[in-house]
């Protein structure tokens, strides 16, 4: 147990586990997302109310979903390379911050694209879009507070600290925005008890939701080999690596 | 041995309050200064959006804590700045007191003459937006416990951007999305006083606000300043 959780503090080990990773993750995330999008866009049955215009949804929900789960994502990074400095884990922090907001922008931007048929504006200030945008600023607040520094490590443990503090204010600010507003529907998948959605709707969502997982993982691999190559590049292993 | 550590500590705290205080009143621009862009802030919104009194007395909750909220950022951006580059921000890392208590006594000081001092003016403000006297108290007592909030907050941003150039506008990233909570308890409380309802909760939230903040906000804030002194 404990081997396999030093195995990914180290560099060589990592970057090893990604190529080998990374030639299956690539080909099954691709097809799987290309499956989804059709059977979610051509299979799933219309809704009686919305039309065909609610098959955005298996893009908006899986995108959202997963731009929360990165942000915790980015804060485990972060406490890790506080608590152990773990120097990976600040890599894997900063791979993990684009992504991140990249999902937040989709899960926006679809958002305003659907809100336009169902409630008849790009944008309405309801609590689940507004606590979206913040999260959205939470991301950038994390970059750009990375680029601000010179020094990369010390721009890391920066990072690290804010990115915990916006953990913490998660939650507090979820609530207090629903407190504030709400107009969106509340969540129709739930883990316990009947779900509010069909099955035949639900299937391809979850199966989208699970491939912006894999999505998410890859992309994380892929960023986080580049800056593995550029940080360790007079690093013999890896000349060793890249010349086999 | 540890009774000795904590009067040290006491003391060290009376001391640092009222030297910082002291620090205020020979440069008294810094107090003043954000209290004079509240005001000029809270005159352009008239301007702006018309002289209607009724129309402004909707808007007042909003108006007053957006302004408040952001004279609070300015009262942040020079948070650290001059004690790091005296070198004192240095002294007081290395100093036995834990740095996540070194740092309350400035926070005390800026608080008292930036945080307080707004409160205790802002019926004044509130009135000149139409807002009725009958809920001045809410707004003192939500914006006392607001402030605060938001200067621990804003105290970490800080402290993590002090070391970085042209770090203020970055700060406002930061911390603004983090103010969204503050926001809303505080606009809230005084829009149910307004409209007869009960501010309690609200008010009770921003309570659990300074609360929470008192706690965890200074080990974040001794962290921030301890990488940006690159120590």
């Amino acid at each position: 147990m404990w081997r396999i959780i030093h195995q990914f503090g180290s560099p060589p080990w990592v970057y090893r586990f990604c190529d080998k990773v990374i030639p299956w993750l690539m080909p099954i995330t691709i097809v799987a997302l290309l499956g989804g999008s059709v059977w979610g866009l051509l299979f799933a049955p219309t809704d009686y109310k919305q039309g065909d215009s609610y098959r955005i949804i298996y893009i908006h929900v899986p995108a959202a979903v997963v731009a929360l789960a990165g942000y915790y994502v980015m804060a485990l990074a972060g406490l890790v390379s506080l608590v152990w400095r773990v120097k990976l884990a600040d890599t894997a922090m900063r791979a993990a911050a684009p992504i991140g907001a990249a999902y937040t922008a989709i899960a926006l931007i679809t958002g305003a694209i659907w809100g336009k048929p169902t409630w008849g504006a790009w944008w309405v200030w309801d609590a689940r879009i507004t606590s979206m945008l913040i999260l959205f600023f939470l991301y950038v607040g994390v970059i750009a507070l990375f680029e601000a520094y010179e020094n990369k490590t010390v721009a890391a443990r920066a990072c690290a600290i804010l990115s915990l503090v916006g953990t913490v204010n998660i939650p507090i600010i979820y609530k207090s925005v629903d407190w504030w507003y709400s107009l969106h529907q509340p969540a129709s998948i739930k883990f316990t008890g009947s779900s509010a959605i069909d099955a035949s709707m639900l299937y391809p969502l979850l199966g989208m939701i699970i491939t912006f997982y894999a999505l998410f993982a890859l992309l994380m691999m892929l960023n986080l080999k580049q800056s593995l190559t550029e940080e360790y590049a007079q690093s013999a292993w890896l000349n060793k690596r890249l010349a086999a | 041995m540890t009774e000795a550590r904590d009067i040290d500590i006491f003391r060290y705290c009376r001391s640092q309050t009222v030297r910082h205080l002291m620090l205020m009143v020979r440069s008294p621009s810094e107090v003043v200064n954000p209290l004079l862009f509240f005001l000029l802030v809270i005159v352009l919104f008239p301007l702006g959006l018309g002289p209607d009194p009724e129309q402004l007395s909707i808007l007042a909750p909003g108006i007053l804590w957006v302004v408040a909220l952001l004279s609070n950022l300015m009262i942040c951006m020079r948070l650290f700045v001059d004690d790091l580059e005296d070198g004192s921000l240095e002294q007081l890392a290395m100093a036995r007191v834990p740095l996540s208590i070194a740092v309350l006594p400035q926070l005390l000081a800026s608080w008292l003459a930036s945080g307080l001092l707004l409160s205790l003016v802002s019926p004044i403000f509130g009135l000149m937006l139409g807002l009725p006297l009958e809920v001045a108290s809410v707004l003192v007592v939500s914006l006392l416990m607001g402030t605060a909030i938001m200067l621990l907050l804003g105290a970490v941003g800080a402290a993590l951007t002090v070391g970085v150039q042209r770090g203020g506008i970055l700060l406002a990233l930061l911390i603004l999305p983090l103010y969204v909570p503050i926001l809303i308890a505080g606009t809230r409380a005084l829009n149910e006083a307004l409209q007869g309802g009960d501010p309690t909760v609200a008010l009770a939230l921003l309570g659990a606000g300074v609360t929470g903040g008192l706690l965890l906000a200074p080990l974040a804030i001794a962290a921030g300043l301890r990488v940006s002194l690159e120590l």
